[in-house]
């Protein structure tokens, strides 16, 4: 039993050292980086720590801008996506309708094309209808790619709720809404939380589609971020954008991790 | 009073009757057990009951109103689900309130009938906690409070304890039993475990296939059970095809005389099934007294009761619930006496033979030797 505890120790050290190397290590790096004012490359650490660089680009319009159009962007796309993709996850998992596996299938489908493709083909219909370089045509190109999370996820976990409890709560008085509202969606609000989550970050840190239909007016922040660090080489400004556009996710999985406990949370991820 | 009554009920799901003509009356404060193996229609009856499957045919009354078309939330009567049921993001408190709020009761009145139900179930101080972090003898109990806390006219309950282990299950058995006759609830009760529904009706109904098999108190049941399947469903039994010969039941080697009136009853019947319970065999050693003869191949002890199975040769059996002072072992050569068997042909009502002890001595003569002993 020693030995094989020590083995396991072992391995876990191991593990440890490569998820250190591999996941924190970069991190620590850009935060390093974010908050160096001045780091000339033989020395180990900045030679001079501070905040000039937030203070530079907080200062630039487009920055700003492009924050606020971001958040803006990727909220609308998570509020429509919900507002269709969650009824159509209930309808797909309690009722059994003609083509129901086909169109479920379909969700995948688009995800499994090369998207770049797709986005220019994209592109041209929405030329034609005058979308280029609307908040409209982003929303509806960011759409498109969140409709899989907020279809699959909840329909999993609607799937998953055991007809009986909703039956027991008919059985005690609750008419179909009240059970709808008060036992069915509190029963799979983790996945549906893990599912706003998933489809708000992928609009937000989403580049492709925002570059092809936005650009040149509506500049999202992952595209001033990339236009930044093409533009000039300061390590800096990618580093700061870079902590900036973890601040909403981060912000946003903690919310998550605060309303329901990390168990029911993982299992919205898991399904 | 009939509290509840059915009237040719059916339900078809495609091509299979689950439910088929089903009439039933219960009583106000009857206990009835509806009995069957599973696929049986035991539980869409119940669930038309609830209201949760609509008959196709029939009519379903409660205190003589048709409740046919009554939504399950505004019928008088409340389920205990085989899977308890509960709802996870609610604490105990919260699944029993869940009802009582939707009838917009006082908080001060709400409180209170909870705590009578958790008393009731055995759970004081329980309201607290979540139905995860309940044992499952605990969450039963509370999915029973929370039917009982309603106050319904008919209670209902779909094996509910099938997922509970031996000892728990007998324990929620005798408690149920005790809470229903205290309340004096009308409770149709569901399930596949005849032992169950032999200690805790007031009434059984055995069905198979959709229909009914016998209805009728567990004793009547038990001792007399009107169809075979009904033979071979409730309690242990031997079953024996028999055939008429020269005055004598024919089954195997078993050669049983009757009385020249049960042999015009069952002449011409093409099938004939004997039904015999263990406790109505007797066995002792040697050729004395018998109907047949054979060997001991088993002895099982089931704490106060030893069963034995005889084997009787050409692949014969018979169980027999050993009754007789000698401690006979395995491979033991005995006189089997059968003191009391059922005659069923082809669908009609079973004949009941009871006979002597002893047999008359001109008979035991005649009685072939077929019976081979190893």
């Amino acid at each position: 039993m020693r030995r094989a505890l020590g083995k396991d120790a072992v391995i876990g050290a191991v593990l440890l050292a490569a998820l250190l190397i591999f996941v924190l290590a970069p991190l620590l790096t850009v935060i390093v980086w974010a908050f160096a004012d001045q780091w000339r490359p033989p020395a180990l650490w900045p030679t001079q720590w501070g905040v000039r660089y937030w203070h530079i680009l907080l200062a630039r319009a487009d920055v700003v801008q492009s924050l606020t159009i971001s958040l803006f962007i990727s909220l609308v796309v998570t509020i429509v996506a919900a507002l269709i993709c969650l009824p159509a996850a209930y309808a797909f998992a309690r009722l059994d309708f003609p083509g129901r596996k086909l169109f479920l299938l379909s969700f995948i489908a688009v995800n499994a094309f090369p998207r770049f493709a797709l986005y220019v083909s994209i592109a041209i219909v929405f030329l034609s209808v005058g979308l280029i370089g609307t908040i409209t045509g982003v929303v509806l190109i960011q759409l498109v790619f969140s409709l899989l999370f907020m279809i699959w996820i909840p329909t999993a976990a609607f799937r998953g709720v055991d007809r009986s409890i909703e039956e027991a709560a008919r059985d005690v008085g609750a008419s179909h809404l009240t059970v709808l509202v008060r036992i069915t969606l509190p029963q799979v609000a983790p996945a549906i939380g893990a599912a706003l989550l998933l489809t708000f970050m992928n609009a937000f840190y989403e580049v492709d589609g925002a570059l092809l239909i936005g650009v040149p007016t509506v500049r999202t922040m992952p595209i001033v971020m990339l236009s930044l660090i093409n533009g000039q080489i300061i390590v800096q400004y990618g580093a700061v954008l870079s902590v900036m556009l973890w601040v909403p996710s981060l912000v946003l999985l903690l919310l998550t991790r605060r309303m329901f406990d990390s168990r029911t949370f993982a299992a919205g991820l898991g399904v | 009073m009939v509290a509840l009554s059915l009237t040719s009920v059916s339900r078809r799901f495609g091509n299979v009757h689950a439910v088929d003509n089903f009439s039933l009356d219960v009583a106000t404060g009857e206990f009835v057990c509806l009995l069957g193996p599973s696929g049986c229609g035991k539980s869409t009856a119940l669930r038309m009951i609830a209201g949760f499957e609509t008959p196709d045919a029939g009519d379903i009354a409660i205190d003589g109103d048709s409740t046919i078309h009554v939504p399950p939330n505004r019928r008088a009567t409340s389920m205990v689900f085989q899977s308890h049921a509960l709802w996870s993001h609610m604490t105990v408190f919260g699944n029993i309130a869940f009802g009582l709020k939707l009838r917009r009761l006082p908080r001060a009145t709400v409180a209170a009938e909870v705590t009578d139900a958790l008393t009731l179930v055995g759970l004081t101080g329980m309201e607290k906690r979540y139905p995860g972090q309940l044992s499952g003898g605990q969450q039963q109990r509370v999915a029973l409070a929370r039917s009982l806390v309603l106050k319904p006219k008919i209670l209902l309950l779909d094996e509910p304890f099938s997922s509970l282990d031996a000892h728990l299950r007998v324990r929620l058995r005798d408690e149920l039993k005790a809470i229903q006759r205290r309340l004096k609830l009308t409770t149709i009760f569901v399930t596949h475990d005849q032992e169950e529904a032999l200690t805790l009706a007031d009434r059984i109904v055995v069905m198979n296939r959709g229909t009914i098999e016998q209805v009728g108190a567990p004793s009547e049941v038990y001792d007399l059970p009107r169809t075979l399947f009904a033979a071979s469903f409730i309690g242990s039994m031997n079953l024996l095809q028999a055939r008429l010969v020269d005055g004598q039941l024919a089954a195997g080697p078993i050669r049983i005389a009757i009385d020249a009136d049960i042999d015009v009853a069952l002449a011409g019947a093409t099938e004939l099934h004997l039904a015999i319970r263990p406790e109505d065999v007797s066995v002792e050693p040697g050729f004395d007294v018998a109907d047949a003869a054979g060997t001991v191949e088993r002895v099982i002890k089931l704490g106060a009761v030893r069963l034995a199975v005889i084997d009787l040769g050409d692949g014969h059996r018979l169980k027999v619930q050993d009754m007789g002072r000698a401690a006979f072992g395995e491979r033991a050569t005995v006189a089997v006496h059968i003191g009391r068997l059922l005659v069923y042909r082809n669908g009609a009502e079973p004949l009941e033979i009871v006979r002597a002890r002893a047999a008359p001595a001109g008979r035991r003569t005649e009685r072939p030797h077929a019976v081979g002993t190893r």
